[in-house]
């Protein structure tokens, strides 16, 4: 059996991990030395996910150095995030925002995303990979020996789609982490609830419960919907529904706090970030305090004179009630959509950030699209609900979510859902994953569920082209809804031909709603339809002869780490190929 | 002393060591006053850093309202606070509450109860408590290293356009 098991929170504003001994049941959330000055070593709970790419000179030698690395060419986490704030031209942040974003060349040099030309970029994945194996290097550090942890679990949003997850994967391989498993974030943090409640569980949860999992975190809001079912008298867990990814979360908040205070005041960048810390820490009091009526804020000038430079703001409890608990979770209806601006013909290719700040118009969508498991209702009824993420520490935000989710079920004939009491919100899904790796290992209740989508490739009819008009696409399905780890699914044959030295594309769709498809179910026109989000194509070129036909069949496997692989087996002969996610670009 | 060099190696060890040291530093000259006080010179710099404490005592505070001093003495508050609840675990060391009475044991530990007033006879003491004092529990002092020069307690700041 593994001994040393770690789980990471990977997350798009701070990074967490946490460890076991499998064998003595040690171990704990890992404190991680970081830079907090040039030649400062500090410890924190938290990796604050940036990276400063520090041009040469610009501090003296050894000053980044961390005790792994003597000479890094760049700074991880708290002093990254400070110094960053006055250089943001060689900032990298939100990396993990990065590798969900479609339209983009992922595993291109792309960050940071506004830096000069003479600042040498590096690809989401690769931010991705450091924030990986600075946490790595922690652990070992804490143990004081040089020993590889036998199995890592590796949270990602269940959000991700098979590309992201991927791309993940990637990152932890040009980390060096080996026995990496997937493991999705919202779920991560129902098993650090089941481990805090350990055998209570079975009173605080009954059969026909579903439970709801609302994660937000600094960066993205991530929904779960966990049904309680039996089976031989054992009670079992499986995820029904993940949410789709949105760009939205406490950093958010934040920084609309701050862009309001801002008004009629003169501050430059660094001030203005000044002032988002402020923001949340005002915050933060006014919601620990419900006697408070207002909080001040200091932002000092960037001189050595502080006296007198400094600016003062004040954040009231009204602006609170109106910006951040009506702004992100307004009373609106269940069937009330997330709003869309209207896109302008020449938008910049940034992070596709939620339009809608409303996250209970994206929870109401995101219950009502789930009609195929609603049992004839208007929308899926939680039954209980599960916070995660630092912002829910408001409680206020808590209690008003439950309040519209209450009115909701209230209106069509639901009863009332009950909060169960989570585990510590920051640091829950790295605890949780470390929790799931003693799971794996046979003990305690699993989640099962398998994929949160089914997967199809794209099918062009043959039909003569008219100008102006693109050709309904039909979608065949190569992978249904919750294939479980370590399966796979043989296409019906089908007449696929790759061409041999040419590289093949297949348009690749996922639904993340339709459940009843099985494999080789041909859908018409899911280009058009709604329940279908196209995703990066999937191609291969096949090495021989050039020009020659291959009849193959396809096939699906959700590989044990969780990550969808698409094979084409040769019809005739041996011939096995792996099909790419092209992450570079949604159009190929 | 000798017998414990005698039966334990390590410690041996760390008397040669200790004993080389002194050696050396002889021979060579003493160290620098800002190595020998450098970690009182990084949480200058920490303090600094996070709550700009320096700037705020090298200022000159008179002709400005104490408005204008509280406003900057939040930035200080609250930036030292947070470094001085990472770097120490504080505790009070009296436990009582201060205005209470409290009284002074026999052999009571004079580094942490400081006598004032009509201080005479012996002990068990009856008093109030004017100051419940402060000790520290736990210390976590940053890693520096130590190539750069603990004397730069922030650098001077030049933004280019």
């Amino acid at each position: 059996m593994a001994r040393h098991v770690i789980g990471i929170d990977l997350g798009t504003t701070n990074c967490a991990i946490s460890w076991r001994d499998l064998e003595e049941g040690s171990g704990d959330v890992v404190s991680i030395p970081q830079l907090t000055a040039p030649g400062t070593v500090e410890e924190r709970r938290l990796l604050p996910s940036f990276i400063y790419l520090a041009q040469e000179g610009e501090f003296p030698p050894g000053a980044l150095a961390l005790p792994w690395d003597k000479r890094p060419a760049y700074a991880t986490g708290e002093f990254a995030r400070a110094h960053g704030a006055k250089v943001v031209t060689r900032l990298v942040a939100s990396a993990k925002s990065w590798l969900s974003h479609t339209n983009i060349d992922r595993t291109g040099a792309l960050l940071p995303w506004q830096a000069p030309p003479e600042v040498e970029r590096i690809s989401p994945v690769e931010a991705s990979a450091r924030y990986l194996k600075h946490l790595v290097e922690s652990w070992k550090a804490s143990l004081q020996k040089d020993s590889d942890a036998e199995e890592i679990i590796l949270t990602v949003p269940a959000s991700f789609d098979a590309a992201a997850r991927e791309l993940t994967m990637q990152a932890a391989g040009q980390a060096g982490l080996q026995n990496v498993t997937l493991l999705e974030e919202p779920q991560a943090a129902l098993y650090a609830w089941l481990e805090k409640i350990g055998d209570g569980f079975r009173k605080q949860v009954k059969v026909g419960d579903v439970i709801l999992v609302v994660d937000v975190g600094g960066g993205t809001t991530d929904f779960s919907l966990i049904a309680v079912t039996e089976q031989n008298g054992d009670l079992q867990l499986t995820r029904m529904a993940v949410g789709d990814h949105i760009l939205l979360g406490g950093d958010n908040m934040d920084l609309t706090l701050a862009h309001h205070l801002a008004q009629g005041k003169n501050l430059d960048a660094w001030q203005f970030t000044a002032l988002t810390y402020g923001c949340r820490e005002a915050k933060e009091l006014l919601f620990a305090d419900p006697k408070l009526k207002k909080a001040p804020i200091s932002i000092p000038g960037r001189g050595s004179a502080l006296i007198g430079a400094t600016i003062k703001a004040e954040l009231t409890r009204d602006d609170l009630g109106r910006i951040l608990v009506d702004g992100f979770i307004p009373k609106a209806g269940v069937t009330e959509l997330p709003r869309t601006a209207r896109r302008t013909g020449l938008t910049q290719v940034g992070l596709p950030y939620a339009q809608d700040p409303g996250i209970t118009r994206h929870l109401g969508a995101f219950l009502a699209r789930q009609s195929r498991i609603a049992e004839g209702k208007a929308f899926v009824h939680p039954t209980a609900i599960l916070f995660n993420g630092g912002v829910f520490k408001a409680a206020i935000l808590k209690q008003r979510l439950v309040e519209v989710i209450n009115d909701w079920l209230s209106r069509d004939g639901g009863s009332p859902v009950r909060e169960l009491e989570g585990a510590d919100l920051d640091l829950a899904v790295a605890r949780g994953a470390v929790h799931y790796a003693w799971v794996r290992h046979g003990h305690g209740i699993r989640i099962r569920g398998g994929t949160a989508r089914a997967y199809y490739v794209g099918v062009e009819p043959a039909m003569p082209s008219v100008p102006g008009f693109d050709p309904p696409i039909k979608a065949l399905c190569v992978a249904p809804f919750g294939m479980e780890e370590g399966t796979k699914a043989d296409v019906p044959p089908q007449e696929f031909a790759l061409v041999v030295g040419e590289p093949t594309v297949f348009r690749f769709f996922a639904s993340s709603v339709r459940r009843e498809d099985r494999v080789g179910d041909m859908i018409d026109d899911a280009a058009r339809n709604e329940e279908f989000e196209e995703v990066a194509p999937i191609e291969t070129t096949l090495s021989g002869e050039s020009g020659k036909l291959v009849p193959v069949n396809l096939q699906a496997a959700v590989t044990e780490v969780g990550t969808l692989e698409l094979r084409c087996l040769e019809k005739e002969g041996g011939g096995r190929w792996k099909l790419e996610m092209n992450v570079r670009t949604k159009d190929g | 002393m000798a017998w414990r060099v005698l039966i334990s190696a390590e410690f041996a060890g760390e008397v040669t060591e200790g004993l080389e040291l002194r050696a050396s530093a002889r021979a060579k000259k003493a160290a620098p006053p800002e190595r020998v006080h450098a970690s009182g010179l990084m949480l200058l710099a920490a303090f600094q850093r996070e709550g700009r404490l320096i700037d705020f005592l090298q200022q000159d505070a008179g002709g400005y309202s104490d408005e204008e001093i509280g406003a900057a003495a939040r930035v200080v508050h609250g930036g030292c606070r947070k470094t001085l609840a990472q770097f120490f675990d504080l505790v009070p060391a009296a436990q009582t509450a201060e205005g209470a009475p409290m009284t002074v044991p026999t052999g009571f530990d004079p580094e942490r109860i400081r006598l004032t007033g009509n201080v005479s006879g012996k002990p068990p003491f009856k008093g109030t408590l004017k100051h419940h004092g402060w000790i520290v529990t736990g210390v976590r002092m940053p890693s520096i290293s130590e190539t750069l020069d603990p004397r730069v307690i922030t650098p001077a700041e030049v933004e280019l356009p």
